[in-house]
């Protein structure tokens, strides 16, 4: 693993015109045509309300979604030329439903990319890969169905992260746990992201972690980029109407909660 | 009578055929199954048409779908040349096969449907090829289920087995046909309890394996893999050992009588030296066939049934005439020898009790014709629609006032009883004489005749100690001798014997 920050600054990730379309005759746009680039070592936050065709954009990157036309570049290559095996082992995926393989222990879960690719992780590689997310090393020998909810995910971001990949995908990574739990888990990414220079996009609809989390905010709605702000922007009241509407919600609770502190 | 506990200790080479043909049908079903389910799990059109497929082959009665191989490998002869089998292993193995599908393939494919969505993403997610995926996810979590699959076609599997016996393959129906035909109950109940307690076994060996997959213990899904396939190994190991090329192997169709005889066959032939198999409760379609073919070296058959069946004939001819155009015949299409007549015809006739056909003054068919519309007729279901029926109507005018059908056994009752006034009978029948009953003459012949006769496959045809040792038995047997060792067989009482003791009883009547 690579600990020294690398090819900050320049575009690891482009999307061009990026459209996918559902029905028989593509009457539902999913995602309309979608132009940005991520810098490599940043950390994007896609925030959107449920709909807004953020998991479908993101998804297009390790292509378990197909544009309906344009395309996306990894690395300066075109995502749609790359084998899908290997380009995947490239980039790791934490997704809300989490998905440890239920028949293997938390072991063999987290070294199944690296086995995919015909290399065998070390016990203490992976003991490694426990402690960056927090957890004891004697966790390899357990069943996932042995683990909290909070610890399945961890183990979940230990497996996308023991590949070495240069990218990270996180879609709603934190949807389904407790409110301490997620913040715990955010920080740990985050920690993660900063020492090692990845490279990762995070999907949510919870706009105060994107907020806290990320370098970078876009805001989607309705297939479209509408904002894309620093959260420093976005708090200062940049990003147009839709952006606002989801900044005001962390915001006035906030106001209240300092309020209420206050008597 | 054989104890129970005797009987079910002798059937050791039926169980063995029975678990060989059970395992190799599931096999086969499984080596179907599982490509299958992987290829419908890709694709909806796969999944309906080839569930929809096993779903109708399920429809089909057991019984019915292992004979319609009959005619299927028969048709295919054409194709793989005339060495294919078409009775005993091979279509019973392809019969059960299918009807192994259904379960396994449904759970598969249910199982793959219920697969969490979650893991299958992550499995993409994690980059793994569409094999990989299926190898290391798919497979493992799906498991569990198709081993449930398994199970089921397996206890389907053992029981629909003993109906093969009817295509000629040795199972653990063998003792169960012979046993319902003779009313020889002990005989029945061994051939279930041996094969309700093999699928018991595999159950519970492949519920063992079940429980270890889904629980991820390997020692136990391992420790009931081993032991099925120590189980089919034993009994792999146990038929070839017995397995024998010399052996002459003969059939009996599904009543007292073939037993009789094909034990009275067998028991001269093992004098002389020979080993014997009995393939016992064969259906009357196939006999002739099979021993056409050679997987049957004798059967007793009677002219009649060859004239309309296998000849097509629909005229009638005189008794002689009509087994030696059968004897020419048979050795030009088929090879088959027709080594000679037993000495007495199991033929249609009707029979009255003796108070009220003397009562009526009926001694012929002639006789009955007139007071006919008075009288019930009674007949099993087949009679009424046979060409024999109908030839004795015309030549006679024969109207009876009412017609009513009967099971053989009942039949006999209703006319002791007088609920029947006449039935049609067989002639060899052994309650013929115990019941004091008369059978009425037929002086215009319109009752085609049924002389026993002995054939020899194409491939014992030539075997001049063979037909030596049979010669005794031609001409030797008279309807009287034979009819009371039918009724030795047939009778419910304490006096009752089995085809084997009969057989006996029959070969020291004629002086053998």
């Amino acid at each position: 693993m690579h600990e020294t920050p690398s090819r900050r600054g320049g575009a690891l990730l482009t999307f061009e015109r990026v459209e996918r379309r559902y029905g028989d005759a593509g009457e539902v746009v999913a995602v309309g045509g979608v132009s940005l680039e991520v810098a490599a070592g940043s950390f994007v936050a896609l925030v959107g309300a449920s709909g807004s065709g953020k998991s479908t954009l993101l998804k297009t990157v390790n292509t378990l979604v197909e544009p309906s036309a344009g395309r996306v570049l990894f690395a300066g290559e075109d995502v749609a030329e790359a084998k899908p095996a290997t380009l995947r082992r490239r980039i790791g995926y934490v997704f809300q439903g989490i998905g440890l393989f239920p028949h293997m222990r938390v072991g063999e879960n987290i070294a199944i990319g690296p086995r995919l690719a015909g290399e065998s992780l070390s016990e203490q590689r992976i003991a490694e890969l426990l402690g960056l997310v927090e957890l004891d090393a004697d966790m390899a020998e357990r069943m996932p169905d042995e683990l909290s909810g909070g610890q399945r995910q961890r183990v979940g971001v230990a497996r996308a992260l023991a590949g070495d990949p240069e990218l990270l995908l996180m879609d709603e990574p934190f949807g389904a746990l407790d409110p301490i739990t997620r913040d715990a888990l955010g920080d740990t990414v985050r920690g993660l992201h900063d020492r090692f220079g990845l490279t990762t996009v995070m999907v949510t609809h919870d706009m105060a972690e994107a907020l806290l989390l990320s370098d970078r905010v876009l805001v989607m709605d309705a297939g479209r980029i509408v904002a894309d702000e620093s959260p420093h922007a976005l708090l200062a009241g940049e990003g147009g109407e839709i952006a606002q509407g989801l900044v005001a919600v962390p915001r006035e609770q906030a106001e209240k909660l300092a309020r209420m502190e206050r008597g | 009578m054989d104890g129970f506990g005797g009987i079910l200790l002798g059937l050791g080479d039926k169980l063995a055929a029975h678990v060989v043909l059970a395992a190799s049908a599931i096999g086969l079903g499984i080596a179907v199954a599982l490509p299958l389910a992987v290829w419908a799990s890709r694709s909806r059109a796969v999944a309906r048409i080839a569930l929809g497929f096993a779903s109708l082959v399920q429809t089909i009665p057991a019984l019915a779908l292992l004979a319609l191989f009959f005619p299927i490998l028969l048709s295919l002869r054409a194709v793989f040349g005339e060495d294919l089998p078409t009775l005993g292993f091979l279509p019973a193995l392809l019969a059960l096969a299918l009807y192994a599908l259904l379960p396994i393939l449904r759970n598969a494919v249910t199982a793959q449907a219920n697969l969490d969505p979650g893991v299958l993403e992550a499995a993409d997610g994690v980059g793994m090829t569409s094999w990989q995926k299926l190898a290391l996810v798919e497979a493992p979590l799906s498991a569990p289920f198709i081993m449930a699959g398994i199970r089921t076609a397996s206890v389907w599997t053992i029981g629909a087995a003993t109906l093969s016996t009817t295509i000629g393959q040795p199972s653990l129906g063998d003792p169960i046909f012979a046993g319902l035909q003779t009313q020889n109950w002990a005989l029945v109940l061994a051939g279930c309890v041996a094969s309700a307690g093999l699928a018991l076994v595999a159950d519970s060996l492949l519920g063992l394996i079940e429980t270890g997959l889904a629980t991820r213990r390997r020692w136990m899904w391992a420790s009931g893999l081993v032991a099925v396939a120590l189980g089919v190994a034993g009994a792999l190991a146990y038929q070839n050992a017995g397995d024998d090329k010399d052996t002459v192997v003969i059939a009996a169709k599904q009543f007292s009588e073939q037993y009789i005889l094909s034990k009275l066959v067998g028991a001269q032939l093992e004098k002389a030296g020979y080993s014997v198999e009995y393939r016992d409760g064969l259906g009357s379609a196939v006999v002739h066939s099979a021993v056409a073919s050679s997987d049957i070296d004798i059967s007793i058959d009677y002219t009649g049934t060859i004239w309309t069946n296998e000849m097509k004939r629909t005229d009638s001819a005189p008794r002689d005439a009509m087994y030696e155009q059968i004897k020419t015949w048979d050795m030009e299409t088929n090879g088959v020898l027709v080594l000679g007549r037993l000495g007495f015809e199991n033929a249609y006739a009707f029979a009255m009790r003796r108070d009220r056909a003397e009562e009526l003054g009926v001694e012929t068919l002639a006789d009955l014709a007139p007071v006919a519309p008075r009288l019930t007729v009674g007949g099993d279901p087949e009679f009424f629609e046979r060409p024999e029926w109908v030839a004795v109507r015309e030549a006679y005018g024969m109207r009876f006032g009412e017609t009513r059908n009967f099971s053989p056994t009942f039949m006999y009752n209703a006319l002791v009883s007088g609920e029947a006034d006449a039935i049609s009978a067989y002639t060899s029948d052994g309650r013929i004489a115990a019941y004091n009953l008369v059978v009425l003459e037929d002086p215009k012949e319109a009752l085609p005749s049924y002389d026993a006769m002995l054939m020899l496959s194409p491939r014992v045809a030539g075997d001049d100690r063979l037909k030596a040792a049979l010669e005794p038995l031609i001409g030797a047997i008279d309807v009287e001798a034979m009819r009371r060792a039918n009724y030795m067989v047939d009778r419910k009482d304490e006096e009752k014997v089995s085809p084997a003791e009969a057989a006996r009883w029959l070969a020291r009547e004629i002086g053998l």
